[in-house]
C-alpha cells in the first residue's frame, strides 16, 4: 500500500511532469490563458494518461517489441476521441476555447512517455497510480500557471475581476507571456532546489 | 484560388501564427535541439518535409474516405497513423537510398512522429480549409501551401534560437537559469518580436 502512495505522489512534486521532466508544454502554453480552460484540459489529460496506461498494462504482452509504438499511439488516439466526443457533448463552450489542441493530447509526450517508461513494464495497478498521479501533477501545474497568466493578464480568476483598481499587464495573455511565465517558474523551482542542497 | 490567398497564408503561417512561437506547437524539440546549428537545420528540413507531404495525405484522406464514408470523428486516430506510418516509410526509404542523408538526419526523423507540429497542421488544415463537411475551393492547393509554410517558420524560429543559443555559451548566466529556464525567456522576447508582425493585415 505503502508503495502505491509512492507512486502516486512522485508524480506530483518529485517528478512532475511539467516543472521536472519538461514534458507536454505545447497544451500547456496553448490553453493557460485562463483558469477554466487549465483545468479542462488538466482533466481530459488525466482521463487520457490513465485509461491508455491501464490498457497498456494489460496488454503489455500481447503488444510486439517492435510496432509497440504504433500500438500504443492507436490506444492513446481512441481515448482521446473518447475525451474529444465527450467535450463536445457536455462542454461545448470549453470545447471552442481549446480548439485544436484537444485532439492534440495525442501527440503530448507525458501520455507516450509514461506508456514507454512505465505502463509497458508495471503491473496494471501500479500504472494505474502512475497514471492518476502524473494526471493530476500535470493539472497542478496548469492550475498554477493559467492562474497566474489569468490574474497578471486579465486581473481575473474564473472570470471574476478580483481587485478593481488593478491594471491587467495585457501580454502575459499573449504568447508571449506564457513563455515568460514558465521560463520564471522553471528557474523559481530550480532556485529552491538548490537552495534545499 | 487567387494569389492574394496564398500570401494571407503565407505571412500568417510563417510570422503572424508561427508555429512554435504564436500556437507552440512542436516546443519540445524547438527546446531540445537548437543547441547547435547544424542539428537544428537538420530537424527543420525534416520537419517541413513531412509538414508538407502529410498535409498532402491528410487532405486526400479525409476528402475522399472520412466524409464520403461520414467517420469524419476519426480524425484524431486516422491521422496520426498515417503520419506514424509516413514517417517510419521515409526513414526506410533515406536509409537504403541515401546513407549520408540518413547520418545527417539521424535519430530526427523517428521522432517527428510525436512532432505536434506534424499532426497540428493536418488537423489546422481539415478546420481552416474544409467548411460544414466538404472543401472549400482550392482548399487541396492552400493546405499542401501551409504544410510548406509551417515548416518553414519552424525552420526561421529553430535557426534564430540556435544562432542565440551558440553565443549564449560564452555568456556567465545564473546557475538556476541555465538550460531550459533561460531558453524559454529567449523564446517569450522572440515571440514578442513576432508578435510586431500582427499589423500585417491583406
Amino acid at each position: 500500500m505503502k508503495k502505491l502512495f509512492q507512486e502516486f505522489f512522485k508524480g506530483i512534486i518529485k517528478e512532475n511532469p511539467t516543472f521536472v521532466l519538461v514534458l507536454g508544454l505545447c497544451p500547456t502554453l496553448a490553453v493557460s490563458v485562463s483558469l477554466s480552460n487549465g483545468i479542462g484540459m488538466g482533466i481530459a489529460a488525466t482521463f487520457v494518461i490513465v485509461g491508455s496506461n491501464i490498457i497498456i498494462a494489460l496488454l503489455k504482452n500481447a503488444i510486439p517489441d517492435k510496432i509497440r509504438i504504433p500500438c500504443y499511439i492507436v490506444v492513446i488516439a481512441t481515448f482521446v476521441t473518447i475525451a474529444e466526443l465527450t467535450m463536445k457533448a457536455y462542454s461545448p463552450a470549453l470545447n471552442r476555447a481549446l480548439g485544436i489542441y484537444v485532439p492534440l493530447i495525442v501527440v503530448n509526450c507525458i501520455v507516450l512517455g509514461r506508456a514507454e517508461a512505465y505502463a509497458s513494464k508495471q503491473s496494471t495497478v501500479n500504472s494505474l497510480f502512475d497514471g492518476i498521479g502524473m494526471g493530476l501533477g500535470f493539472t497542478l501545474a496548469l492550475i498554477l500557471i493559467s492562474g497566474i497568466r489569468e490574474f497578471l493578464g486579465a486581473g481575473k480568476l474564473f472570470g471574476h475581476t478580483l481587485i478593481k483598481s488593478f491594471e491587467p499587464i495585457f501580454v502575459i495573455g499573449m504568447p508571449s507571456g506564457a513563455l515568460l511565465v514558465i521560463g520564471l517558474l522553471l528557474g523559481f523551482f530550480n532556485l529552491l532546489k538548490e537552495r534545499k542542497t | 484560388m487567387n494569389l492574394g490567398q496564398f500570401l494571407t497564408v503565407f505571412i500568417s503561417s510563417v510570422f503572424i501564427y508561427n508555429v512554435i512561437l504564436s500556437r507552440f506547437l512542436g516546443l519540445c524539440s524547438f527546446i531540445a535541439i537548437s543547441k547547435e546549428t547544424r542539428p537544428a537545420l537538420a530537424m527543420s528540413l525534416a520537419v517541413t518535409f513531412v509538414t508538407t507531404t502529410s498535409s498532402l495525405i491528410t487532405w486526400l484522406i479525409y476528402q475522399f474516405l472520412l466524409i464520403p464514408l461520414g467517420l469524419t470523428y476519426l480524425r484524431t486516430i486516422s491521422f496520426i497513423l498515417v503520419i506514424a506510418t509516413f514517417v517510419q516509410l521515409v526513414e526506410m526509404f533515406i536509409r537504403k537510398a541515401s546513407p549520408p542523408l540518413y547520418r545527417f538526419f539521424g535519430i530526427y526523423l523517428p521522432l517527428i512522429t510525436v512532432n505536434c507540429a506534424v499532426f497540428g497542421v493536418a488537423v489546422l488544415n481539415t478546420d481552416m480549409f474544409f467548411v460544414n463537411g466538404k472543401a472549400s475551393p482550392g482548399s487541396f492547393y492552400y493546405s499542401v501551401f501551409q504544410g510548406i509554410c509551417v515548416g518553414l517558420g519552424y525552420t526561421l524560429a529553430m535557426l534564430l534560437m540556435s544562432a542565440i543559443r551558440e553565443r549564449l555559451d560564452f555568456c556567465n548566466v545564473p546557475k538556476s537559469l541555465k538550460e531550459f529556464p533561460l531558453a524559454f525567456i529567449i523564446a517569450s522576447i522572440m515571440s514578442l518580436s513576432f508578435m510586431g508582425f500582427n499589423g500585417f493585415r491583406f
